[in-house]
């Protein structure tokens, strides 16, 4: 008690003020500094959610066209010719049938009188390798539509479905002419002689056009020669800029057009002809679809279309598109549910194929994985809570776990393929394999979600049991385990949900090659979901993507299911001791 | 220490002081819910300046619930609904206008466990100087934090090392450390929630003396579940139970002559 | 095969349990209470005993013969092929295809002929394993029903041979371990001090070397590229993109968790709470396809705006994507190390007239400062680590540089891009995979180890 006497030191009594300005201020200072620390907070969080909102919205909105295909649903001809020619009306036969050409016949009927070799490919490009598909099954099963006439969905190609999805081209329509127009001739090249200068606005445009594009190539030109390209380098660019100026400043009233400009139709006399070269007066050009006569048009009842979008920029070039918009215009193309996305493998045609095999894939992995991992794993948590003794093994195995769950999953990769395929000479991409690798990447976290449910168990339980003359086995098996065992399907589930998403290690396996066929065995090459999702995101038709977003939707559709179950099992056991 | 007086002898001496002292805490009709439990009911209490009062009463009579009123502790429990009136120097301390951080640097509080920060001794004491802004500079800093330290006669013990960490000291000792963080801003009044249930005698011993030390400068109230610490340390006492404030009184006059049956077996050991 | 076995040891375990349990009730004569062990202990023993020596026998033998098959298809090969080791591994695979009935070639007659005895050895020697394996297990049976007696401790018995099981399921773990390692050491000294391996480089090289190329010109046209071995760019890229996801994940987790520990109420808890465990359940990949598709193209068409060149496969958006899947890891576990802090040291900073920011950043979050440390260093491994988001968004190309903007590549990129395909374990290509893996196993596991460490003993202090 004689410090206060002893100490040399006199220190300001100060009270905390609060009248004084100073005080107020520095009040006024502290506050704010709590405003701004708890927005930060709120900030970091809607942060966090503007990132999962935006994630999930723009795998949404890549995906949902993925789930819908375009079909031309026409009247087709179930021609017996093509495909039961000898009448044996089996089903082999009848499965054996060509249905791409009876679907061609029916696409050729849509757009009566295209000739030439060219166009007609072009024509045949719009449908699917697998148009004839859906035919074949309709009249596999129920044979007696050979030789009628029936309504059947014909699948597109991914290029015309995508532009119909994203409706990539802008067309403008120009049907106010003033002149009447004479075509040449029906077919073939042409010329149109317009009796005023309807062309004159497009000429104009076309110049400007060419402008535009010769100073961006001015713009790139500027910008690799800032990051040090050689002059050699960009001579060709040069000379593309010098060649485009010159046209755009050309006095000629007379231009052509290319794959680098607007694309520009004339539709007269029911036909579309393909400008290629045009003055304010005269256009000369290639007919698509074939003219019905070369009698004058007069102003008003021919039109021209421009298709925005340079031809070198789209997927699918003006005579396809001039043959899509034509179907769509007479109402034969129609946008269905693609079911056939979760009965199909892979394939490299994008409008063909579907996740069947990588979801069977990933089922047949999940259940090796689960058949390992939860008895191994329950029966690991079960020694290490209830029966371990305190030693240095003991604890050992513990700290083993603990870094094993946070070990990257690639390395379970590196590890299946030295041990599981280099060593014990397991084979390449199975099922099999790729459920043991998930087994080790997931026990870990089974065991850890295991001991916390059978810690939960009050002691009092085990006590009962043992003070009725139960073995210590007999009460954790009758008693402990079973109280314990929502806790541990919940980890198992929040496990699974893990391995379901894993793609790493399945690389390093083998699981990535191209499967076109539905796994049926344990040991047959298969892949999985994410890796399927990883091996279309890798290709560049548009096609491709939407359909890599579209199982990225199926997956994630999967997992919230799996999660959802965990909680709602959670929820229904939750047992407060 | 072992030379003290009978705390009965002192409380006589003491008893007539307390008639003359102003008012510091009044608390009118008080009543604190926890949720749908009505924690404390219609207490109205007078506590005076410059001396030490003791809540007693059993556990869960409220008396740790109302002193943790009087520096609003309560708002951090968001069940916790307090009604009535409390008044330090007159003013009400629930009035909206007025800042609970500004209130708890008037009155400072010593909890039942030892509580110092995870930092060194010297920034454990330095921690309300600083936060709000009592010291001009260094020097001066040093000045509070060592006359804080020597009015909770700890200085001696730590003053070789103020860098060690606060939690490496005894449970005394961090108690100490515990009562110089708060008189480092001079408050008004301390409340000591329990301040020697988790020390060993002699630690007690010391707290005490020091509560007798700064009783001088400061207004003090103490919860104390036990009845000789209550007749030691303080001048006047108040005696709770299940929520309700019993009676209250001169130290003296409670032990010696309570006027309520309840107050009568719970010091006289029925129950408690 | 396999279904064949699995037959005959669930008959014979059937067979040993109802033969012991019905000699275990003759021999009580209703005298239950009398016997040591109940019947169906009895029971259960002997199945075991059934199972155990017919188990061994299976996995034994099976290996067995398959040896013994492939020795019999080497034989049946021509001299030359046998004399080479890579020509020998390729017909043997293919025989073995041919078996199996995967994908096969037009095969030559000799492999044709290796997989006849191949497939014959095979079957002979599955079957003599199956008839080894029954008479094993007939002779655990008897030697169980042989013990049936009122006295034996059946269920002493059983219960040792439990918890043998129990314990060998714990060691799984620890296997594991052993095998990873097994599998990434060896190869990493084969790929360092192998003198049969072509094209290695010394360990100097390896770690010191700042060229990274280990696929060599194929054709003359591709020019001079020589293999390359440097581990640096690698190393630089890896550092550059954890950097960039700790430098998003780091703020944005730690104030997460500290609002949600300290400020949020119940409801809002209830919504952020379900917000992150979605964030941390979305699979990397789908990571991957969202940094590759939206957030580079964005990250490109905002540099340019400002006039930067900004690589297609920028470390950026890689390291932003992978920083967003990390912030709900460090919130998940910052938030349970502040709610460790005992409300007590709250208090006594609230009764000294604090404000609770104040509270919170000089007394809890020193309090929590090492289980706050060890939620970086986890997450720090987890960003080294992880593999397909740098695998879609990251690049190949190995640049030693720390410009965020370029292309880099990163340890788990180039491990997946050496061995997704074809591969031989002799090339000095393939081994460069299991050191870079190595590598990655390694500091991720000094990592783990240090923060788990941590985490302990915080968890001790407050306990």
């Amino acid at each position: 008690m004689t410090d206060i006497t002893a100490g040399g030191v006199s220190p300001p009594i100060r009270r905390v003020e609060f009248e004084t300005a100073e005080s107020k201020a520095r009040l006024r200072r502290r506050y704010r500094s709590e405003a701004r620390f708890k927005a930060y907070g709120i900030a970091a969080l809607v942060v966090a959610a503007a990132f999962l909102f935006a994630l999930l919205s723009s795998i949404v909105m890549r995906g949902i066209p993925g789930f819908f295909q375009h079909y031309l649903v026409a009247d087709v001809l179930v021609d017996a010719a093509k495909i039961d020619p000898e009448g044996k009306g089996d089903a082999a036969t009848l499965r054996a049938g060509d249905y791409t050409a009876v679907a061609r016949a029916a696409l050729a009927e849509a757009i009566p009188g295209v000739e030439g070799r060219q166009l007609k490919r072009e024509l045949n490009g719009l449908l699917s390798s697998g148009a004839g598909d859906a035919l074949r099954e309709m009249v596999v099963a129920d044979p007696s539509l050979v030789g009628q006439r029936v309504k059947a969905p014909l699948l597109l190609a991914d290029e015309a479905d995508v532009f119909l999805k994203t409706s990539g081209t802008k067309i403008r329509v120009i049907s106010d002419t003033r002149g009447i127009a004479t075509p040449s001739a029906t077919t073939g090249e042409i010329s149109i002689l317009v009796g005023a200068n309807d062309f004159a606005d497009d000429v104009a445009l076309v110049k400007a056009e060419l402008k535009a594009l010769a100073d961006s190539i001015d713009e790139t030109i500027a910008r690799r020669k800032a990051r040090g390209a050689t002059v050699e380098s960009l001579a060709d660019l040069e000379r593309e800029a010098t060649e485009l100026r010159r046209r755009h400043a050309a006095a000629a009233t007379s231009e052509r057009l290319d794959a680098k400009t607007a694309s520009r139709l004339v539709a007269i006399n029911g036909g579309l002809v393909k400008v290629k070269e045009m003055t304010p007066t005269l256009v000369k050009g290639e007919v698509i679809i074939p003219l019905k006569s070369t009698a004058d048009a007069a102003p008003g009842t021919w039109e021209i279309r421009v298709y925005e979008t340079p031809e070198s920029n789209r997927n699918l070039n003006d005579r396809g598109l001039a043959f899509l918009e034509e179907l769509k215009a007479k109402g034969l193309v129609e946008s269905q549910f693609n079911f056939a996305f979760f009965t199909r493998g892979d394939s490299r045609e994008a409008e063909l194929a579907g996740i069947q095999g990588a979801l069977v894939g990933s089922i047949l992995t999940l259940l090796v994985t689960i058949g390992l991992c939860l008895p191994i794993g329950v029966l690991a948590a079960i020694y290490l809570e209830e029966f371990a003794p305190k030693n240095r093994i003991t604890e050992l195995i513990e700290i083993n776990i603990n870094n094993l769950a946070a070990v990257p999953s690639i390395v379970f990769g590196l590890l299946g393929l030295a041990v599981f395929l280099n060593f014990f000479g397991m084979p390449r991409s199975a099922p099999l394999v790729g459920g043991l690798v998930l087994a080790l990447l997931v026990l870990p976290t089974i065991i850890i979600a295991s001991r916390a449910a059978l810690k939960s168990v009050p002691p009092s339980i085990r006590e009962a049991a043992l003070g009725v003359g139960a073995s210590k086995q007999q009460a954790v098996f009758h008693h402990v385990l079973p109280l314990a065992m929502p806790g541990i399907m919940t980890g198992t589930i929040i496990g699974m949900a893990h391995a379901l998403g894993e793609t790493a290690p399945l690389l390093m396996i083998g699981m990535i090659a191209f499967i076109v066929d539905v796994p049926s065995s344990l040991t047959q090459a298969a892949t999985v979901l994410p890796v399927q999702i990883f091996l279309w995101s890798d290709l560049p038709e548009p096609a491709f993507k939407m359909k890599t977003a579209a199982a990225i939707i199926v997956l994630l559709a999967v997992l919230f299911l799996m999660n959802g179950l965990a909680i709602w099992l959670r929820k229904k056991f939750e047992r407060r001791w | 220490m072992d030379m003290r007086p009978d705390p009965l002898i002192m409380m006589t001496t003491q008893a007539q002081a307390p008639t003359t002292t102003p008012t510091k805490v009044a608390a009118k009709n008080v009543n604190v819910y926890y949720g749908a439990k009505h924690a404390l009911k219609d207490v109205s209490v007078d506590i005076p300046e410059k001396s030490v009062t003791a809540f007693i009463g059993p556990s869960g009579c409220g008396k740790s619930t109302f002193l943790r009123c009087i520096n609003r502790m309560n708002d951090t429990v968001a069940s916790c609904r307090v009604e009535g009136l409390i008044q330090i120097d007159g003013k009400d301390i629930y009035d909206p206008a007025l800042d609970p951080v500004q209130l708890r640097a008037r009155v400072g509080m010593v909890f039942q466990k030892p509580n110092p920060f995870p930092k060194s001794i010297y920034d454990n004491v330095a921690y309300g100087p600083r936060i709000h802004g009592l010291s001009k500079s260094k020097v001066e800093l040093d000045q509070i934090v060592e006359s804080s330290l020597r009015k909770a006669s700890l200085w001696e013990e730590v003053k070789d090392r103020l860098n060690d960490s606060g939690t490496g000291l005894s449970g005394g000792q961090q108690q100490r450390l515990c009562i110089a963080r708060t008189i480092a801003i001079n408050p008004e009044i301390i409340l000591m929630d329990e301040p020697c249930s988790a020390l060993d005698p002699i630690a007690t011993a010391r707290i005490e003396e020091l509560m007798e030390e700064l009783r001088h400068n400061f207004t003090m109230i103490i919860v104390t579940h036990s009845m000789q610490q209550a007749a030691r340390v303080s001048q006047r006492t108040a005696f709770f139970h299940l929520g309700i404030l019993v009676e209250t009184g001169s130290t003296s006059d409670i032990f010696t002559n309570p006027t309520d049956k309840r107050t009568q077996d719970y010091i006289t050991g029925r129950f408690g | 095969m396999a279904g064949w076995y699995a037959l005959v040891v669930v008959a014979l375990m059937l067979a040993g349990f109802a033969l012991a349990r019905g000699r275990a009730q003759s021999v009580a004569g209703g005298n239950y209470a009398g016997m040591h062990s109940l019947p169906s202990y009895h029971g259960l023993y002997t199945a075991s005993l059934a199972f155990i020596p017919a188990l061994i026998t299976f996995l034994v033998g099976s290996q067995i013969a398959g040896y013994l098959a492939t020795q019999s298809a080497i034989s049946a090969l021509p001299n030359d092929i046998q004399s080479d080791i890579l020509r020998q591994g390729a017909a043997l695979r293919e025989a073995v295809n041919i078996v199996r009935g995967g994908p096969v070639g037009a095969a030559s007659a000799e492999v044709q002929s290796a997989a006849a005895n191949y497939s014959s050895a095979l079957s002979a020697g599955q079957w003599i394993t199956l008839a080894l394996g029954a008479l094993a297990g007939l002779a655990g049976l008897s030697w169980g029903l042989s013990r049936v007696s009122m006295n034996f401790r059946a269920r002493n018995a059983f219960e040792k041979l439990v918890h043998a099981l129990l314990w060998i399921c714990a060691t799984i773990a620890v296997l594991t371990t052993v095998g990873i390692v097994f599998s990434v050491v060896g190869e990493t000294y084969r790929f360092f001090f192998d003198p049969a391996i072509k094209g290695k480089p010394t360990v100097f090289e390896f770690l010191f070397g700042t060229e990274w190329n280990p696929q060599a010109a194929m054709r003359a046209d591709q020019g001079d590229i020589q293999t390359a071995y440097g581990f640096l760019p690698l190393l630089t890229g890896t550092l550059l993109i954890t950097v960039i996801a700790i430098a998003v994940a780091g703020p944005l987790g730690l104030f997460s968790a500290i609002y949600l520990a300290e400020y949020a109420s119940p409801r809002v808890r209830s919504v952020a709470k379900p917000v992150l465990e979605i964030l941390a359940g979305i699979p990397t990949v789908v990571l991957g396809f969202f940094a590759a598709l939206t957030v580079a193209p964005y990250i490109r068409g905002w540099g340019e705006t400002f006039g930067l060149n900004v690589a297609s496969e920028s470390a950026l958006a890689a390291g932003v994507v992978m920083g967003m899947m990390i912030i709900p890891f460090i919130s998940s576990l910052s938030d349970d190390v502040i709610n460790a802090v005992p409300q007590s040291l709250r208090d006594g900073s609230y009764a000294m007239g604090a404000t609770k920011s104040e509270t919170i950043r000089q007394v809890v979050l020193p309090a929590a400062l090492p289980g706050i440390v060890s939620a970086f260093m986890l997450a720090i491994s987890r960003a080294i680590g992880e593999t397909m988001i740098v695998v879609m968004a990251a690049g190949l190309a190995a640049n030693l540089t720390f410009n965020p903007l370029d292309a880099v590549t990163t340890i788990t990129v180039q491990i997946k891009t050496i061995l997704v395909g074809d591969q031989e374990f002799d090339s000095a290509k393939t081994l460069a995979a299991f050191a870079l893996g190595f590598v990655l196993f390694f500091v991720t596991l000094v990592l783990n180890f240090i923060a788990l460490k941590v985490v302990q003993k915080y968890r001790e202090q407050y306990d």
